[in-house]
């Protein structure tokens, strides 16, 4: 199964980013095999608006079918459900440590974005 | 004729300035429009009667999933990300759009309608001196505030003499206030707050090319004063109007009297003799000021959103 | 990290003054000036600026007039009347619109495609930034660049860093640079382990007031015992409501209506609002803001002991606001 991460870096040591839209980069990790592939989001970086909404379609075509991530607001949250991904928010630390987790079912998916939309 | 009263800092007394002008003109058909949608508290002092409310909403798409053949060109025009096709799926997010309606332009098949977003409220009243009241109350939590002034301004009769309450600040609800105005009265206080948020509105009023005058309130310090001295002397704003140019056509002393009767919704022209007599003199002001203008530049009425 | 704003609705109230000593008196903290448009938090904090980075609105579209065809389908389509027909020659602009009729004052419906006859421009400042005019100009001859609009800072003050900017005149997008603001304040909390972000916010309910209230902990109001303060100050509490923040409240000039400040505690009582305190009148205010210093810097009077009563108000209930989530 494949897993979308936000990360500040690009490899599995890399902290996690606790942010979604202005994430640095997504992780897209195959939990099976370990094989990570990058998904740079520098392109939404310094977008005006709608951050969430392009993330959440970045992660939607790499074919994930799970986010984890720290802070997933209303506007990316209803774009992952649309598309049937599953979100886990309120996430720290590397993104091994996050895969692990995972993969022993530690984390458990929200039903609702964690945090207020940013409105801009 | 326009007259928009305007600061760059809040609470520098635009909105009495607004009602108070207004209530001392003697022309029987004025209107008053208070701009300030966020926070509109015109109402408050003039009192409108039989007051209609109407609801303001701007367009938004609304896709006709049966139509829709997801080619994706809306969300390739639109810029504000209030559509996207997600999973072979189109969404819309209606708190984004800007109403420019390209995304509805662009459609090869036609499969966008217009639905609606509300943004608040219009409305309007008069009150028993006769004074028609017009503004807006924008709905808590709407981002925009420009387009439903825009609608409030619709409805200036440039046959009618209009007083202009605008919000504070230097940005897009106060430009959108300001811009058409044949002039434009600045509120402000001598503190380093008043002149710095003052200059900035300066600007604004160059870049939109409105003549302007400044009035300035709670211009002395007659109360006790403090225990400390300031290192600023009172003159400040003097000094700046002189070195731009700018004429300034009333200075309002500092009077708690004058602060409790605004507190409690009143009039100063109703309640205090001597207020009365410097909101005369600044009318007076303006209206001569406005005739120079009229005078000057007899095509400015019909410049529309050129200028 | 807990992060407070401090919001009024009205302006005028005294929240800048507020904020600054707040800032002063707390040890370790970001304060954020996000009133963007008018930038006073400067004025009253000693500080010195190490960082400047410009900042990125955006997009603006512009007639190249060398390519313009003249066709007219600009106008047509711009929504928002940014896009204009003007005579070549530049002296016939008031001739030609004096003759125009008056109703149609501010419609920009005066200037109609006629055939050839003049330029196209487009006023920047009407701009939205939409692009549907770039889209379809047959002609290609928009362009469409972000424009640098204001500028951000951020300085060194005693008790920790000053995150501001200025925006520029006429210039728009200030809830998104409120947004940038404050999620720089985040990293660098972060990152820097400060305990606390305290943002001066704009007035008003709108577009930079929601940016600087989204995803704080708590939202400090300040208002003031007249007609105005107490209307606005029930719109912010709303707006504040929806965006899930806990609500502390105090009351300046309290002195010069109280009977309506009365009213204020009241309100407060039936509306889950935690009453953080009065200040009264005091001319130091002033004198402080003119001396360029924090109130709590400059006087020892009325109006500065109870501000620094609201501080101790406003972290109790912070932390037992906290208490309560963990």
């Amino acid at each position: 199964m494949k897993v979308a991460i936000s990360s500040s870096g690009t490899t599995l040591d890399s902290a996690l980013d606790p942010r979604f839209g202005r994430a640095a980069n997504f992780l897209i990790v195959d939990t099976d095999t370990m094989e990570v592939e990058v998904k740079e989001n520098t392109q939404n970086l310094n977008l005006p608006q709608g951050a969430g909404i392009q993330a959440g379609k970045t992660v939607a075509e790499s074919g994930a079918q799970a986010v984890i991530t720290g802070n997933c607001g209303p506007k990316a949250f209803n774009v992952l459900q649309m598309a049937g991904i599953k979100v886990v928010t309120g996430i720290q630390g590397t993104v091994k440590e996050a895969i692990e987790k995972f993969k022993q079912d530690e984390l458990e998916f929200s039903q609702a974005p964690n945090v207020e939309g940013h409105w801009v | 004729m326009i007259v928009t009263i305007a600061s760059g800092k809040g609470g520098t007394g635009k909105t009495t300035v607004t009602v108070n002008l207004a209530a001392i003109a003697p022309v029987s058909d004025i209107q008053v429009f208070d701009c300030d949608v966020e926070e509109p508290n015109s109402h408050i002092y003039l009192k409108p009667e039989n007051i209609t409310t109407q609801e303001i909403s701007t367009m938004i798409p609304v896709v006709d999933k049966e139509l829709c053949n997801l080619c994706g060109e809306c969300e390739k025009l639109c810029q504000f990300s209030a559509i996207a096709l997600i999973a072979g799926k189109i969404m819309t997010f209606p708190e984004m759009c800007h109403s420019c309606r390209g995304c509805a332009m662009v459609c090869p098949e036609g499969a966008i309608n217009e639905g609606k977003r509300v943004l608040g409220s219009l409305l309007e009243g008069k009150n028993q001196r006769g004074i028609e009241l017009i503004w807006g109350e924008l709905r808590v939590g709407e981002a925009m505030s420009p387009p439903l002034i825009k609608q409030v301004k619709q409805r200036i009769n440039p046959e009618k003499f209009s007083f202009v309450d605008a919000p504070p600040g230097t940005s897009c609800p106060a430009i959108e206030t300001l811009r058409d105005s044949d002039f434009a009265i600045l509120v402000s206080e001598p503190t380093p707050f008043g002149l710095n948020d003052l200059a900035l509105t300066v600007e604004v009023l160059k870049k939109l090319n409105v003549p302007t005058g400044i009035v300035i309130n709670r211009a002395d310090t007659s109360e006790p004063t403090s225990s400390v001295q300031g290192s600023m002397p009172d003159t400040i704003i003097d000094e700046y109007a002189e070195k731009e140019g700018i004429e300034i056509l009333q200075k309002f002393p500092f009077s708690r009297e004058a602060a409790r009767v605004s507190s409690k919704g009143l009039l100063l022209v109703d309640e205090m003799p001597e207020m009365k007599k410097l909101f005369q003199e600044l009318y007076d002001k303006i209206m001569s000021r406005l005739d120079a203008i009229k005078e000057k530049n007899p095509a400015k009425q019909a410049e529309g959103t050129m200028s | 990290m807990k992060e407070l704003t401090v919001i009024s609705g009205k302006g005028g109230t005294g929240k800048t003054s507020v904020t600054a000593s707040l800032a002063t008196l707390a040890p370790n903290r970001i304060v954020i000036d996000a009133d963007v448009d008018a930038a006073n938090l400067f004025l009253t904090l000693e500080h010195e600026v190490l960082e400047k980075e410009s900042f990125e609105g955006g997009h603006k579209a512009m007639i190249d007039e060398a390519l313009c065809t003249r066709c007219g389908e600009c106008l047509e389509r711009c929504q928002f009347d940014a896009v204009s027909e003007v005579p070549d020659n530049h002296d016939a602009v008031s001739n030609i619109s004096g003759e125009a009729d008056t109703a149609s004052k501010g419609s920009g419906t005066v200037h109609t495609v006629s055939d050839k006859s003049g330029k196209f421009v487009i006023d920047p400042v009407s701009c939205e930034g939409c692009g549907v005019c770039v889209h379809f100009c047959p002609a290609d001859a928009i362009s469409f660049e972000r424009q640098i609009c204001g500028e951000k800072y951020i300085s060194k003050t005693a008790n920790g860093p000053m995150i501001h900017a200025r925006l520029g005149i006429a210039e728009e997008n200030s809830g998104l640079l409120v947004s940038q603001l404050r999620q720089k304040a985040k990293e660098m909390a972060i990152k820097e382990k400060i305990p606390m972000i305290i943002t001066d916010g704009p007035p008003g309910i709108g577009c930079p007031v929601i940016a600087s209230v989204s995803n704080a902990d708590a939202v400090l109001i300040v208002t003031e015992p007249t007609q105005s303060g107490m209307h606005d100050m029930a719109r912010v509490k709303k707006l504040a409501d929806q965006m899930n923040a806990a609500v502390y409240l105090c009351v300046n000039k309290a002195d010069l209506n109280p009977e309506a400040t009365d009213e204020i505690k009241k309100f407060c009582h039936e509306n889950g609002i935690s009453f953080a305190g009065e200040i009264p009148f005091d001319r130091d205010v002033i004198e402080s803001m003119k001396a360029g210093k924090s109130l709590v810097t400059f006087s020892q009077g009325p109006a500065s002991v109870a501000v620094k009563n609201v501080w101790q108000n406003v972290l109790s209930f912070m932390e037992k606001r906290m208490d309560r989530l963990t």
